[in-house]
């Protein structure tokens, strides 16, 4: 268990990449964990999550800033001697080792006694329910039964970091669902500070107590999922987290600075944003998640956007409407038993405590009275 | 239409075949002949079998046994010592490449194309002055030269099909270089490690042409012991044939057993 710290990381893999963007894979990172926190780092591939956590693990060497775990700066120091154990996103289990071989490896290299490293083994296959897999080999084991390997092969070494690297994306979708929840208990049980990539938002919001939320290299914004969810910092936040994404439009603020005005769509937004003089009578982007909309008849609410249904996907407990408005599409959830069909007109409303709105230029998210978001 | 283009590539094999096999053939028919119908102008088929040439052959003064230790103790040592070199290089140039690794594996297999007639002068020279004419570690030396390359070669693309994740696993499981190599990933390569060995081990024990120059009694192979049959008082076909034989047999037989391994370690890695 340890506290991770890390001060302006990067990576920069130098002139040899024609493309700037691709040289400098992770920029100005920095994060300080608590102990035994459980941190998501998710983003589009590409995005450096991958390169970051292999920094941590000393797999790559960071070209800038330091890394300390629980106060020693490691950016010196090689990959084994960091007390830090990792799940690969191919288990990357040894071929020739049974699964108890695999599991006791670093413990016997560490040269702990044989009949500690048969029990440190032996209380780690039967947290994982593995006891039986012992002498088989990694071939003769299912896809998830190698997971469990690789978890064991970590949990076993009793590390002071976990990193795990998309560690279910090459299960089926029911067997990751149970290894989300596995995984999660695990660390309850354990406390071990852990660092998690994925590019799934489904798993990062699950799972994560905080989560990095990363694109081109920098960090967006690091936060609990509610805050991300409820107050993303900016546009891309906003569109990463949640599924269906958030719907955008482009408004002109009025005068007042309350109304905000489409070419179809109008709104008014809630007192509680704190709209600046600056942004009078420009344009904003406005987001609204697709859960908050909500179907209507009265034309004459304070939020309205119309338009006729294009796409209809009935998913049993909710109804999933598209539509056209103003040039942009729209995506709404609706009640389940909703008896839309496609080319019908609709009024779409919501509450406007639930618009999100954001500088059309920078992309950023006006500030709130309330939230106070951190800007990483 | 399939079945006749299967048919037709089944009888361009079988023609291949029985070309490619056919020399093999005629030596075991000509091994088992007497000197006077193996030497007939009109070629017998038929004939009674004569074990003859073979008792002439192993007799004590023609010294097959001699010969053949030559050709065991040259060709097994150089294969370890080769394969001793060969990973160690490789496993520097697969896990640690530097900028010019890849010029490094060219150039090694370049010097391959060099004819081996050409360095024959230099070598002989400084042979004969550091005493190793005529002495197996010699010839061990030259035969470590000629096949490392290719060894390397071999070895480096076996590590090269490691999944880097393995590597990493290990490391991060806190393994050092060499328990690394020596307990991930040398297991893993071992049926390239095998057939990289055999493959060494087949091109030293046939190599006639430095066996031929750099040896006369003392450390000559069965190369050596083949020529010995081309005197001069003439050619002795049948016991030449015998000596052949006798010479091609125990690596056929091992080829034979080795089969599968050796398809196994030439191809790992292509078909993934």
């Amino acid at each position: 268990m340890a506290v991770v710290e890390l001060k302006g990381v990067a990576k920069n893999y130098g002139g040899a990449h024609k493309n700037a963007k691709a040289a400098n894979a992770v920029e100005n990172f920095n994060l300080t964990t608590r102990d035994g926190e459980f941190i998501v780092l998710v983003g589009p591939s590409g995005c450096g999550k991958s390169t970051t956590m292999r920094m941590i693990a000393g797999l790559e060497a960071n070209t800038d800033g330091e890394i300390r775990i629980d106060g020693r700066d490691v950016s010196q120091v090689a990959a084994r001697d960091r007390d830090i154990a990792m799940v690969f996103q191919s288990y990357a289990l040894y071929p020739h080792m049974t699964v108890y071989d695999n599991m006791a490896f670093a413990l016997s290299l560490k040269k702990v006694p044989k009949n500690e490293i048969e029990q440190r083994v032996n209380d780690a296959a039967g947290i994982l329910d593995i006891t039986h897999l012992l002498d088989r080999k990694p071939r003769a084991l299912s896809g998830g039964q190698r997971q469990r390997v690789a978890l064991g092969r970590a949990i076993v070494r009793d590390p002071q970091v976990f990193l795990m690297d998309e560690p279910l994306s090459n299960l089926d979708a029911m067997l990751r669902v149970d290894m989300r929840a596995e995984i999660i208990k695990l660390h309850r049980k354990l406390g071990v500070t852990t660092f998690y990539v994925t590019h799934d938002q489904t798993e990062a919001m699950t799972m994560g107590e905080r989560i990095v939320v990363m694109r081109d290299g920098h960090i967006q914004q690091i936060d609990t999922p509610n805050a991300l969810y409820h107050a993303p910092n900016n546009v891309f936040v906003a569109g990463f987290i949640g599924t269906p994404s958030m719907n955008f439009l482009k408004m002109t603020l009025g005068g007042d600075g309350k109304t905000l005005t489409g070419q179809t769509a109008h709104m008014v937004a809630s007192s509680e944003r704190q709209l600046i003089e600056a942004h009078k009578g420009r344009d904003l982007m406005v987001g609204v998640r697709p859960e908050h909309l909500i179907l209507t008849t009265d034309e004459t609410a304070a939020n309205v956007i119309k338009g006729e249904i294009d796409v209809v996907e009935p998913l049993g407990s909710v109804t999933m409407v598209q539509l056209e408005v103003d040039g942009h599409r729209i995506t709404a959830q609706l009640e389940g038993d909703t008896s839309v069909r496609m080319g019908d007109s609709i009024v779409l409303t919501c509450d406007s405590a639930r618009l999100h709105l954001f500088d059309a230029d920078t992309e950023q998210a006006l500030p709130r009275h309330e939230h106070r978001t951190e800007t990483a | 239409m399939e079945q006749k283009s299967s048919l037709g590539l089944a009888v361009i094999g079988w023609l291949v075949a029985i070309v490619m096999f056919f020399p093999i053939l005629w030596m075991v028919l000509t091994a088992l002949k007497t000197e006077q119908s193996a030497f007939s102008m009109v070629p017998e088929f038929v004939f009674t079998p004569t074990l003859e040439s073979f008792k002439t052959a192993l007799s004590q003064n023609a010294g097959y046994w001699h010969y053949a230790f030559n050709s065991l103790f040259t060709s097994v040592m150089s294969t370890l010592i080769g394969l001793a070199l060969a990973i160690p290089a490789a496993y520097a140039m697969a896990f640690y490449p530097s900028k010019r690794t890849d010029f490094t594996l060219v150039w090694m297999v370049s010097t391959k194309f060099i004819p081996a007639v050409g360095v024959l002068i230099p070598i002989f020279l400084v042979y004969k002055t550091l005493g190793l004419i005529d002495n197996n570690w010699g010839l061990i030396a030259l035969f470590v030269g000629m096949n490392l390359p290719i060894m390397v070669w071999m070895v480096y693309s076996y590590f090269k099909d490691v999944p880097k994740d393995i590597v990493e696993a290990a490391e991060i499981d806190g393994a050092s270089t060499l328990a690394t190599m020596f307990r991930v990933i040398l297991p893993l390569a071992l049926p390239g490690l095998a057939s990289t060995g055999l493959l060494a081990l087949i091109l030293a024990w046939n190599e006639s042409f430095w066996s031929l120059t750099m040896a006369d009694h003392d450390a000559a192979t069965l190369a050596a012991f083949i020529a010995s049959f081309k005197s001069a008082e003439g050619l002795f076909w049948a016991k030449m044939s015998a000596a052949s034989v006798m010479t091609v047999a125990p690596i056929i037989v091992l080829g034979w057993f080795a089969q599968k391994q050796m398809v196994r370690g030439l191809t790992f890695g292509a078909v993934k």
